[in-house]
């Protein structure tokens, strides 16, 4: 029997650590080869660690919510024969690192899933409520001094060890008063839960802190009259070819994006405020925030300056199915240089949207409303869709924030204006 | 025709009936137990108590019988003994007749009324006697039925003759010479060891395929092992089919196709326990059944209001200290306490040779919930008090939750481990983690040592293996 020490893989360019975000096996599991055992998240995927030999776990070297060093101890497996020489572990555990293709044996041996991140914490703390369905765990002395008092020990949390109840915690709880015992009726919860921030969760935690710190934000309301545009939109939609999907409104605001970038190319930038330099980017590299079960996550459509209304609307949906279903890959979900935030349905009148930083401006579409609009004779009524955005107000002033959104609005008012060069 | 009335009333006088009336009486409250045979019930006359007398005088002749031959290490020898098997009786009888007037003292200081008779409920508040003197109609606040089990009686078998029940195998006035077992459950095997111990040649049958099928094969290799050295024999897999037409012998289907005969002086019927539930007017009140049981909630409260059950009476398990728990909790709950079973473990003792123990979930049982759990097991053949007492044989488990290492069952089989029962239990109540048990100093020499050892070995840390 020996001993296989698995270290943490290099995951990714640049990834100098990782964060532990899901246990797939624990201390006295027995493991196959291949079989997946952890998960760690990288900047906005996930990549699971799979076994390169099998055995029975030993030692964890994290806890969940840990952030790991590429290269550190992840597990310890006790192995058939020799297992790994102690010079030899990290050749033997990270063979990955030892190969010149490094993305490509990565892709075929780490499987990322963007935004699977796991909430769920290891274990219940002492003192936490207990899991769903545990019998609460006291002496018959306190089993019997809680009947007597009316208090059902289900509520009451125990200090104890593995969550014992003691008779101070009863006394502690009945000191709380009647409210807390009281069973029938509107009562007060006085509960608190401590939830461990951890994967996708913290990461857009830190980034949306990082964003607001340093960001100062302006953010500038306007109306769009999209009746045109939606007409435009029904009318292809209604003779498009079958193998092409459904246009939303999101391609023709990259497309009118993209013409206002044109004129105003300092809104495609990455805003290194550390070194006072402005990366204004020739490539369109729209991200497009969408809301994933596991938490938010921004796809990237690539070069939008060299797709046309079908292709952004395809790249868009192929993205967001990926974002969904947890497969779309770390380059696909980083490396956006302007922002598209919407809410659809859910869209509302008008929000405040917090820049992708280190971006400078993003886009926010609001709901598709029928408002009454006065023509000079009468009202009529018309689509009226707003855009809230904001930007940069270090590097961007507020008339040319007024003048980018006055640009689209004016294309996507009169559609045709995106598609007419020159 | 007398009336009377009072506070509670408990039909039957077994363990968990005279329990609850002693409470009620020192409690206060005006109680009446009703007894149709003799105080103690079942237990104290035909069960636990006689058969643990008879299984201890049995032991001791084996044990001086085994001096005897010459075969004792301890360098022991005498001349063959011989055992009067009626003075045995007389004096298993002495022992629960003195029993039987502990609890009748004991009543009486209660101020518990006792009556003697037959009971039958007329309401779901009244019930008649039928004493000596007369009917004696009884009504009550609360009623509580006890009424205990009875050995199950096979219809190709019935009682009578050579064929006897628990009840007539613990008052025999010789040993039979042939002894046939129909049951290789705790009861057939405790009387059929007993007996080969005091001379007995005891054939077990058993229709499944294991004796005592509801202890795992860990537990009960030891006990199996005894049984051959004392030479009984186990047939499993064999069905009884009735008496032979002379009566003298026992029709037995081995392995579900060759008959075989088995000659028998005695053919001992042990083939579980049903519960009393006709007999004393239950067509009387409404009463919603669970199986052969009659259901009862977490009070012991049944479907009718006021009428309580407790004992075999209310399901498995059959034991008495079950029972005694259940009256002595209706009889505070009748004085308005605030009380309901809470409890954690019903430990249960098999008094073979080996004992044969177990307190709260076996690893299957563990396992089966689903939760991860930890085993530590440790044998006596590593326990010093074992060894000195020529007992060897047999271990102590624990389980625990693997996250927390909270206890979830006991188990052990050895000579005298029904005396750890104690601590097993006190354990699981307390809610104890492996480190308690770990970290509590067990008394050297013990072979308490083990239930410490256990638990450390479950830790990884055992000292002594």
């Amino acid at each position: 029997m020996g001993e296989h020490v698995i270290k943490l893989p290099d995951v990714g360019e640049g990834v100098a650590q990782a964060e532990l975000v899901e246990w797939h096996v624990k201390v006295g599991d027995l493991v196959r080869e291949d079989m997946i055992l952890a998960a760690v998240m990288t900047d906005k995927a996930t990549v699971e660690i799979p076994s390169p030999v099998s055995g029975e776990v030993l030692w964890l070297g994290a806890e969940v919510g840990d952030s790991v060093a590429v290269g550190s101890p992840l597990i310890r497996l006790k192995v058939e024969g020799e297992g790994s020489p102690p010079s030899l572990v990290a050749a033997a555990a990270t063979p990955l690192a030892q190969t010149e293709d490094m993305p490509k044996a990565l892709a075929q041996s780490a499987i990322p899933t963007a935004g699977k991140a796991n909430l769920q914490a290891r274990g219940a703390p002492s003192g936490a409520p207990r899991p769903e369905g545990d019998r609460p765990l006291a002496s018959p002395a306190v089993r019997l001094r809680a009947k007597e008092a009316g208090v059902d020990l289900r509520q009451v949390s125990g200090s104890g060890p593995a969550g014992r109840i003691s008779h101070q915690d009863l006394d502690a709880f009945i000191a709380r008063g009647p409210q807390a015992a009281r069973s029938i009726g509107l009562q007060q919860n006085n509960s608190v839960e401590d939830v461990k921030l951890v994967g996708l969760r913290r990461r857009t935690a830190e980034k949306m802190a990082l964003a607001n710190a340093r960001i100062a934000h302006i953010t500038y309301i306007e109306e769009v009259d999209v009746t045109a545009l939606e007409d435009l939109r029904a009318a292809l939609n209604k003779q498009k070819r079958p193998d092409q999907s459904r246009l939303t409104l999101l391609p023709f605001l990259m497309r009118a994006m993209v013409r206002a970038i044109a004129d105003q190319p300092n809104f495609n930038a990455l805003f290194d405020d550390e070194a006072g330099i402005i990366h204004q980017h020739g490539g369109v590299h729209i991200g497009v925030a969408a809301q994933t079960p596991s938490g938010l996550v921004v796809a990237v459509v690539k070069h939008a300056e060299a797709r046309d209304l079908w292709d952004c609307g395809a790249e868009v949906n192929r993205l967001a199915e990926a974002a969904k279903t947890g497969s779309a890959t770390r380059e696909e979900l980083s490396g956006s240089t302007i922002t598209i935030t919407s809410l659809g349905a859910m869209g509302g009148v008008a929000t405040t949207p917090i820049i992708n930083y280190p971006e400078v401006a993003i886009v926010g579409v609001n709901k598709i409303m029928v408002r009454p609009v006065w023509d000079g004779s009468g009202f009529i009524p018309r689509k009226i869709m707003n855009l809230s955005s904001s930007f940069d107000h270090r590097v961007i002033d507020g008339w040319n924030a007024a003048l980018f959104v006055q640009r689209i609005k004016t294309l996507l008012e009169t559609p045709a204006m995106i598609f007419v060069e020159g | 025709m007398k009336e009377i009335s009072c506070k509670l009333i408990v039909i039957g006088a077994g363990p968990g009936g005279y329990v609850c009336a002693i409470r009620a009486g020192q409690l206060g409250l005006d109680a009446v137990i009703v007894e149709a045979k003799r105080l103690g019930g079942a237990c104290l006359n035909v069960g636990c108590i006689p058969s643990k007398a008879l299984i201890h005088a049995a032991e001791e002749f084996e044990k001086v019988r085994h001096m005897a031959a010459g075969e004792s290490p301890l360098g022991i020898s005498l001349s063959a003994p011989e055992i009067d098997l009626a003075k045995t009786i007389a004096w298993k009888d002495g022992v629960v007749s003195r029993l039987r007037g502990g609890v009748a003292g004991l009543l009486k200081r209660g101020k518990v009324k006792i009556v003697a008779g037959a009971a039958t409920f007329r309401d779901g508040k009244t019930i008649a006697v039928e004493t000596e003197t007369g009917l004696q109609v009884i009504r009550a606040e609360a009623i509580v039925i006890a009424t205990g089990s009875a050995p199950v009686e096979l219809p190709f078998l019935p009682f009578g003759g050579s064929v006897i029940s628990s009840t007539e195998a613990l008052s025999l006035d010789k040993v039979p010479q042939k002894l046939v077992v129909v049951g290789g459950g705790y009861i057939g095997l405790e009387l059929g060891t007993a007996f080969a111990k005091m001379g007995s040649a005891v054939t077990v049958v058993e229709a499944t395929a294991r004796i005592l099928p509801q202890y795992d094969s860990e537990l009960t290799r030891p006990v199996a092992k005894r049984l051959s050295e004392l030479g009984v024999k186990t047939l499993t897999d064999a069905k009884a089919k009735g008496l032979s037409a002379k009566g003298e012998a026992l029709l037995v289907e081995v392995g579900g196709e060759k008959e075989i005969r088995l000659g028998a002086d005695k053919i001992l019927v042990t083939v579980g326990r049903r519960p009393v539930t006709e007999g004393w007017g239950r067509e009387e009140l409404v009463l919603d059944m669970d199986g052969p049981f009659i259901r009862i909630d977490d009070q012991c409260r049944t479907s009718m209001r006021g009428v309580y059950a407790i004992g075999d009476v209310t399901g498995e398990p059959m034991l008495a200290h079950r029972a005694m728990a259940q009256g002595e909790m209706v009889a505070e709950i009748v004085a308005g306490h605030k009380r309901s079973w809470d409890k954690r473990a019903i430990p249960a003792v098999c008094f073979t040779d080996p004992e044969i123990v177990s307190a709260g979930l076996s690893p299957e049982e563990a396992g089966r919930a689903g939760t991860a759990i930890k085993v530590g097991q440790f044998p006596f053949s590593a326990n010093g008090r074992a060894m000195t007492k020529l007992d060897e044989d047999g271990f102590v488990r624990v389980v625990a939750r693997a996250d927390n290492h909270l206890l979830l069952g006991i188990q052990a089989v050895g000579h005298d481990v029904s005396e750890l029962t104690a601590a097993f239990g006190l354990a699981l109540e307390m809610g104890a983690r492996l480190e308690d048990v770990a970290g509590t100093i067990h008394a050297h020499p013990t072979l308490g040592e083990a239930l410490q050892e256990a638990a450390l070995r479950a830790l990884g840390r055992a000292l002594h293996i």
